[in-house]
């Protein structure tokens, strides 16, 4: 077995100083290996956000290693000056709303982030069809964000997430705005990239209907994980 | 790389034109009050260019006859004709009024100009010049009369024979020529009521009636007049007029001016005041227009907070974003120029006083303008750059 994807060890967060003082993290420890789908669960106020934002290097955490493909990141202080290019190169992000941008249309919604990491104009768009493609969306190419409806705008945001082949994406809840079905062909097609690109991805959830088809499951509650194995029933 | 700045333009395009319009307006505003400047400006220009004088001799210890009152006897042009140098003389008098045609209420400025010397207008766009020594006129187009037509002046009727362009004062009244003698008269001369009273006033003062004939020659003096205000003066080839006018005010005891100075007088004395109005008035309207840009741009990025959290979190640098909000305010300021130029184009010919536009004004407020958006978009761009990634997270 390789290097995971992600490791976390004892990983905390506090918000505030003194009294006032809130440990939103409290040890999180965590590994992922590349290609595995795992849900992240808890009710609101665990962590859950938090914890994505130290693993999307959003915001710095207190103490605590934090390891992407086997390289330290964060060891009680950022290993790495450039947060921004790793953001670019290395995390891909799905949100709760797709959080397109609206005057680009769905292909160079896609470029835009392989132009940003210096990928010649041409080659970008052709990766963002290959991937439109991929995702079944091929045929919106040319369309406007606001044409497309909300099942369409989720997948030209996991196709922009994987724009940059990033090795790992965060995914905040990216089914809450969706109905049963489309919620489940989201994970269907987040288990095939995961698969096909040999990503790593989390998938921030409270979705009841989701939560059985992940294989791993990390619990949070308290600032604290806890593994637990899923059902990892089909999408 | 995508040109982020260019497509929001292009996706929200009305409401970019929109507001480019309007700040437009306001830029059109700013450079009609620069061509009302130059304007002016230019209209005491063109009446000392069309004067075809190189000297102004006037009262002595004045700025005449534009900027102050002057008054001087008409047989000063027959002495200084005598003076080295001089070519021509030429007897002048300018008086602004209000006269009525057409039932409608008309300010000119009555210019009384003796026939072939200086004063008369350079050239004519149409008929011919006064060749009778009373109640002919040369009227300026912009007046709206037409050859042929009569205006009352005081007393007097007078034909319109010769229409002039570009002949106007310093405050854009259009001026109308007629004889010297009719000028004198109209300017000179009291009403025939108060010529009455003031015979018998005379007639009642025993200090005129002690020796024969000076009741009759102090009543005689009553209703003519020999007075002008300024002589115009042309110089022989060759001659320094700045030493002419020096001998002219060391041996005739008159002020005499030259083209120079007179430019002098009218632009930095004359309409030094109301240039200082404009100047204000250019001051706010920058200020202004400043104001609504940043507060545009300002409102435009707030509107995108949530696109630019994503940018940010994707790895759109600093440069990227800041970037994206500078262009957005200079295409603000583009329309926004294109627009003002047209409208004020458009518009300047309506205003009553001459507007003069000129290129280089044009490019001065261009260039103010980018500048302004620049600046205005400097807030926009400390916001944007405030903006937290991990807004774009939820939680």
């Amino acid at each position: 077995m390789g290097k995971p994807a992600i490791h976390i060890e004892n990983l905390t967060k506090r918000y505030g100083a003194g009294d006032t003082a809130v440990d939103a993290l409290k040890g999180v420890n965590m590994t992922i290996w590349p290609g595995e789908v795992v849900g992240l669960v808890g009710p609101s106020g665990s962590g859950k956000s938090t914890l994505l934002k130290c693993l999307g290097a959003v915001i710095e955490p207190t103490s605590g290693k934090m390891q992407l493909g086997g390289e330290t990141i964060f060891d009680g202080a950022w290993k790495i000056d450039d947060l921004r290019t790793l953001r670019r190169d290395r995390i891909g992000f799905v949100f709760q709303a797709p959080y397109l941008i609206p005057f680009l249309d769905v292909t160079d919604n896609i470029a835009l982030l392989p132009m940003l990491a210096g990928v010649p104009n041409t080659q970008a768009r052709i990766r963002a069809r290959e991937l439109l493609d991929a995702l079944d969306v091929g045929h919106r190419a040319h369309a406007q964000i606001s044409e497309l409806s909300g099942g369409e705008q989720q997948r030209v945001s996991i196709a922009r997430a994987l724009a940059n082949h990033p090795p790992i994406i965060l995914a905040d809840e990216p089914t809450a705005p969706l109905d049963s079905e489309r919620a489940l062909t989201v994970v269907r097609i987040l288990n095939q990239m995961a698969q096909q690109y040999q990503t790593a991805i989390i998938v921030v959830t409270h979705d009841e209907k989701i939560i059985p088809t992940f294989k791993r499951i990390y619990h949070i509650r308290d600032g604290r994980t806890y593994e637990e194995a899923g059902e990892g029933r089909d999408a | 790389m995508i040109n982020l700045a260019s497509r929001d333009i292009l996706h929200s395009w009305g409401k970019f034109v929109f507001t480019g319009a309007g700040l437009g307006l306001l830029i059109g505003v700013t450079l009609t009050m620069a061509g009302v400047y130059r304007g002016m400006v230019d209209d005491a220009q063109a009446m000392i260019n069309n004067a075809g004088a190189d000297l102004w001799v006037v009262q002595q210890d004045t700025l005449g006859p534009y900027a102050e009152p002057s008054s001087i006897h008409d047989d000063v042009a027959r002495d200084l004709l005598g003076q080295q140098g001089v070519l021509a003389v030429g007897n002048v008098t300018y008086l602004t009024m209000q006269i009525q045609q057409g039932g409608k209420d008309m300010r000119i400025m009555l210019v009384g100009v003796e026939q072939g010397k200086p004063g008369e207008p350079a050239y004519l766009v149409a008929g011919r010049p006064i060749t009778r020594t009373h109640y002919e006129a040369l009227a300026d187009i912009k007046t709206g009369l037409t050859l042929g037509e009569r205006i009352q002046i005081r007393r007097h009727s007078y034909t319109v024979v010769g229409l002039t362009r570009r002949m106007v004062s310093s405050s854009g009244d259009a001026m109308v020529f007629v004889p010297l003698k009719d000028a004198q008269e109209v300017q000179f001369l009291k009403d025939n009521d108060a010529l009455l009273n003031e015979r018998a006033r005379t007639a009642a003062n025993p200090a005129f009636n002690r020796v024969p004939g000076v009741l009759d020659a102090v009543l005689a003096g009553q209703t003519s007049s020999h007075m002008v205000n300024a002589v115009l003066v042309r110089i022989k080839t060759g001659f320094d007029d700045q030493e002419l006018a020096r001998q002219i005010r060391r041996w005739k005891h008159l002020q005499a001016y030259t083209q120079e100075q007179m430019e002098e007088i009218l632009v930095a004395k004359l309409i030094a005041t109301s240039a200082k109005q404009i100047f204000m008035f250019l001051v706010i309207l920058s200020i202004v227009s400043a104001a609504i840009v940043a507060f545009i741009i300002y409102t435009m990025t707030l509107n995108k907070i949530r696109e630019i959290a994503v940018l940010k979190l994707v790895g759109a640098g600093n440069q990227t974003i800041s970037g994206m909000i500078l262009q957005q305010a200079l295409g603000l300021g583009l329309i926004g120029f294109l627009v003002g130029k047209t409208a004020a184009t458009l518009w300047a010919p309506l205003f009553p006083k001459y507007v003069l536009l000129i290129p280089g004004d044009a490019v001065r407020g261009f260039l103010l303008v980018m500048l302004m958006c620049s600046l205005a978009s400097l807030f926009a761009i400390r916001a944007a750059l405030r903006i937290d990634p991990a807004t774009a997270i939820g939680g």
